[in-house]
């Protein structure tokens, strides 16, 4: 059945979200969820959502069946096939009242339905500009992909200029199923007087492979809490992120990788190249449940120090239950050794070029586990216009 | 996940069997004895008792309120603390008081390990709670003496608080402030017992320190209290516990160890912990390391409930050392919460973590760490390794690290692993004629045999058989 209105559940369930929102409690310092975090971020005091959105659709000849619209669009025409994967899984990660906010705000963003044995060649390119002073945008990309089914998808969010503080609370849910192919990758580029909340929940199910991957080279502060949860044999999820912070930005963030089926594997790899006084925090867990053995699950998270006065935070945590489970995490800090210097300029490279392409060959690494070359390249140009800004 | 308040049958089992047991082994009689429960009177009491100079019973009392102001950490903690009633805690029982108990009441199996371990009949007396205190005199008067000769103080933290003022107060609580946690706040208000140990500048010494060598002093207390400071050039390593099983009536110890190295000074601590399995183990061990000075904390944990237990280091002076080498092994109804802390506060200073932890059964054993590295330091470096071991499908283990790096002219490098004993490798010692259960043991103390060495000569021998003993019946 379909419906030209907004149905009642989703306007019940905004009503519930704000009330939700109102009862739970702002994130304290004692939540182990926000150690390091900067709670002083979350002050967003005479912020309003924003009047309308500015997002452009890029989107290929789509084969027959596929449902690619924006969001609420989506919730009008395929308001039953929404409402079944529409933030199902709670966030975990801290963020519960933002995600919360989300919901009862929702407004833009992209619904993606694939469904069984259908595989969409070229990326869906979706861009989201942000534009007027004290707005928060409320964006949800929602990616669900049936039985052996293929298709990836690439979320930009920029500011309309460099002066207009704006908020963005995105939330994103991927849900891949049976011997699906998933891949999503957002690429932050807001103003440095802009903030970002960004909530991805990822489920992957039998024989399923998802890939997330984030980019963060804009705002003045963002937050990215990635949940990944493998509940069916055989799943697999590539959580990827590249950070590059300059100035005073500042990075947080959570990870966790969710083990709830035998035979699934998971692999995690986050790198901060880090520039000027700017901080990073990340904070992941692996959690193997009981019987979910013949797990391997990894996780790294690697700093780059460019600077003396930057900081990295890392807390890597594994939670295992099970047996038969191959696991291991791995994070590192640590600066740019001379003989890599050395090594290029004794070909003739000057230090700071060399600095340079050590530090852009670190932070491509990431990028090439992405698999899919239309997006690479975009990844890698907003990439190469970071480190010119730097 | 079910919640770690339920507990399950076994450890219920165990507390329900000592609860009835702790009726027995404290009669009304005692001429010293707080009561139960905590309040102001009871910290009043103590002081009485021990008679405190002034200055340590304001401590106490401070250190209560702190006690009660702070929150159970059950925010990252495990929800077992819960299960801790500090109203039906007995916090002091008086020197030499301390309850008897009949050979009979001994459990068969601490008997049998007693047996297995070969352990001295004279030391059996005394851990079995048969006898109030070890008896070593004769053992080991001739080490003290020398020690005295030396211009050692080694005492117990009553006598040393008296006794040796001047040398002791500047440096108690200063480690270890009374509110760095809820436990440590509950150890400044009433403890008692514990080692205060003082070597001169530039003497080595050249036997470890054993709290057995105390004689006629308060032992093991529930609420030990030890600080030990070692002048500058000095090299001092002690011993604490003993690798067989203490069989133990009070079901909280809350200990708190503070080491000072000056210049170039070096500790060792040596810890064995085996208590019996009601028990929470909740201590705060902490060092101090001054210049080219170094502090190392050798920790095995094989007994106890929950043991909470994160020794650290803090490197004030330049090119100072901490290390922490840790192995924990977690049987059914025991959670292993141990770690380290390092805390980097002057230049080229460097920290090394080794943790290795054995999960059997349905133990669980948790690494949580801590390296900290400010703004403005040059050449600090950590390497932090854990690796964890689980041996039956139902084993846990997890780990929390955290890494703070400020700066560029710091390496730190985090690295875990988690991993079963391969089929292959039991299978290959199978083919050898070895049983399934000894190539399993024998996998497990390949594991952790890089750390045993570490571990003085007897304690070393003992470990791998106690692990031998913890390891029986896990597999087939």
């Amino acid at each position: 059945m379909m419906t030209t209105t907004i149905p009642t559940w989703f306007e019940e369930s905004q009503q519930r979200a704000q009330g939700v929102y109102d009862a739970l409690a702002m994130p304290s310092r004692k939540d182990e969820t926000w150690r390091f975090g900067n709670l002083k971020q979350l002050n967003f005091e005479g912020y309003t959502p924003e009047a309308s959105s500015d997002i452009s659709y890029k989107i290929p000849e789509l084969p027959e069946g596929v449902i690619c619209l924006p969001f609420e669009q989506a919730v009008e025409k395929h308001g039953e096939l929404v409402q079944q994967y529409f933030m199902q899984r709670e966030a975990r990660l801290g963020s519960a009242k933002f995600t919360a906010l989300h919901r009862a705000n929702v407004k833009g963003g992209l619904f993606v339905y694939v469904p069984d044995n259908v595989k969409v060649d070229q990326p869906i390119e979706v861009s989201h500009v942000i534009a007027g002073a004290r707005q928060i945008a409320f964006p949800h990309t929602l990616i669900v992909t049936g039985k052996n089914a293929e298709v990836s998808v690439l979320d930009r969010f920029a500011s309309a200029n460099e002066v207009d503080a704006s908020l963005c609370i995105a939330v994103n849910d991927l849900i891949a199923g049976e011997g699906s192919k998933l891949s999503y990758c957002v690429i932050q580029e807001l103003n440095l007087e802009s903030r970002m909340i960004q909530v991805n929940g990822t489920e992957v199910g039998r024989d399923a492979h998802a890939t997330a991957f984030t980019l963060n080279t804009g705002s003045k502060w963002a937050r990215n809490e990635a949940i990944s949860m493998m509940t069916g044999e055989g799943a697999h999820s590539d959580m990827l992120a590249c950070s590059i912070p300059s100035g005073t930005q500042q990075y947080d963030q959570r990870t966790y990788q969710h083990h709830a089926a035998p035979h699934t594997n998971s692999d995690l790899l986050y790198k901060n190249t880090l520039y000027g006084t700017s901080r990073t925090v990340f904070s992941g867990l692996i959690l193997v449940d009981e019987g979910a053995h013949y797990t391997d699950a990894y996780q790294t998270c690697r700093n780059l120090m460019m600077e003396d006065t930057a900081e990295a935070n890392s807390m890597p945590g594994l939670e295992i239950n099970a047996d038969q489970v191959k696991c291991s995490h791995g994070s590192t800090s640590s600066s740019i050794s001379d003989e890599e210097i050395f090594y290029l300029r004794a070909r003739g490279i000057s230090p700071q070029k060399a600095r340079r392409l050590i530090a852009n060959g670190f932070s491509v690494e990431a990028v090439d586990r992405i698999g899919n070359d239309r997006i690479e390249e975009l990844v890698i140009a907003a990439i190469d216009r970071k480190f010119a800004s730097i | 996940m079910s919640a770690e308040a339920t507990i399950d049958q076994d450890t219920q089992a165990a507390i329900d069997v000592d609860r009835a047991k702790g009726d027995f082994h404290f009669p009304e009689n005692h001429k010293y004895d707080a009561g139960v429960g905590l309040s102001a009177d009871t910290i009043n009491y103590i002081s009485d008792v021990k008679d405190d100079p002034d200055w340590v019973r304001q401590f106490r009392l401070k250190a209560y309120d702190t006690f009660l102001s702070k929150p159970m950490p059950t925010n990252w903690a495990t929800e077992d603390l819960n299960n801790i009633h500090f109203d039906d805690i007995r916090y002091y029982l008086a020197d030499g008081q301390k309850p008897m108990r009949n050979w009979e009441d001994v459990p068969d199996e601490v008997l049998e390990t007693f047996e297995r371990l070969g352990v001295p009949e004279q030391e059996r007396a005394f851990l079995a709670g048969v006898e109030a205190q070890y008896d070593s005199e004769t053992a080991y008067s001739s080490v003290k003496e020398e020690l005295e000769k030396d211009g050692v103080i080694f005492v117990n933290s009553t006598e040393g608080l008296k006794e040796h003022e001047e040398i002791f107060r500047p440096w108690f609580g200063k480690v270890i402030p009374t509110g760095d946690n809820k436990f440590s706040a509950l150890n400044s208000a009433v403890f008692s017992g514990g080692s205060f140990i003082y070597i001169p500048k530039g003497l080595k010494v050249k036997h470890p320190l054993q709290a057995y060598f105390r004689i006629n002093s308060e032992n093991f207390g529930q609420f030990e209290r030890t600080l030990i400071i070692a002048d500058e050039g000095a090299e001092v390593m002690y011993m604490e516990g003993c690798t067989a099983p203490k069989f133990e009536t009070a079901t909280l110890h809350s200990a708190v160890v503070e080491l000072v190295a000056m210049k170039g000074a070096k500790i060792q601590y040596v810890t064995v912990q085996n208590w019996s399995s009601n028990v929470f183990n909740l201590v705060t061990k902490r060092g101090l390391a001054h210049e080219d000075a170094e502090v190392r904390w050798i920790d095995c944990n094989i007994g106890s409930r929950l043991t909470m237990k994160y020794p650290g280091v803090v490197m004030k002076g330049e090119r100072a050392r901490g290390e922490v080498i840790s192995i924990a092994l977690a049987n059914s109804g025991q959670h292993q919460d141990t770690g380290a802390k390092m805390i980097h506060a002057a230049d080229n200073t460097s920290s090394n973590v080794v943790s290795k932890s054995i999960s059997v059964g349905e133990g669980r054993s948790t690494y949580r760490g801590q390296v900290h590295i400010p703004k403005h330091l040059k050449g600090c470096k950590n390497n932090t390794e854990c690796d964890a071991l689980m041996i039956n499908a139902n084993s846990k283990t997890d780990t929390y690290p955290a890494i703070t790096v400020r700066g560029n002219q710091h390496v730190t490098q985090h690295e875990a692993s988690v991993s079963q004993v391969s089929q292959e490798m039991l299978f290959y010692m199978q083919q050898r004629g070895i049983s399934e259960a000894a190539a399993m043991s024998l996998a497990v103390n390949g594991f952790i045999n890089d750390l045993v060495s570490e571990f003085p000569m007897e304690y070393s021998v003992e470990l791998k058989r106690l692990i031998e003993l913890e390891m029986e019946g896990s597999v087939g």
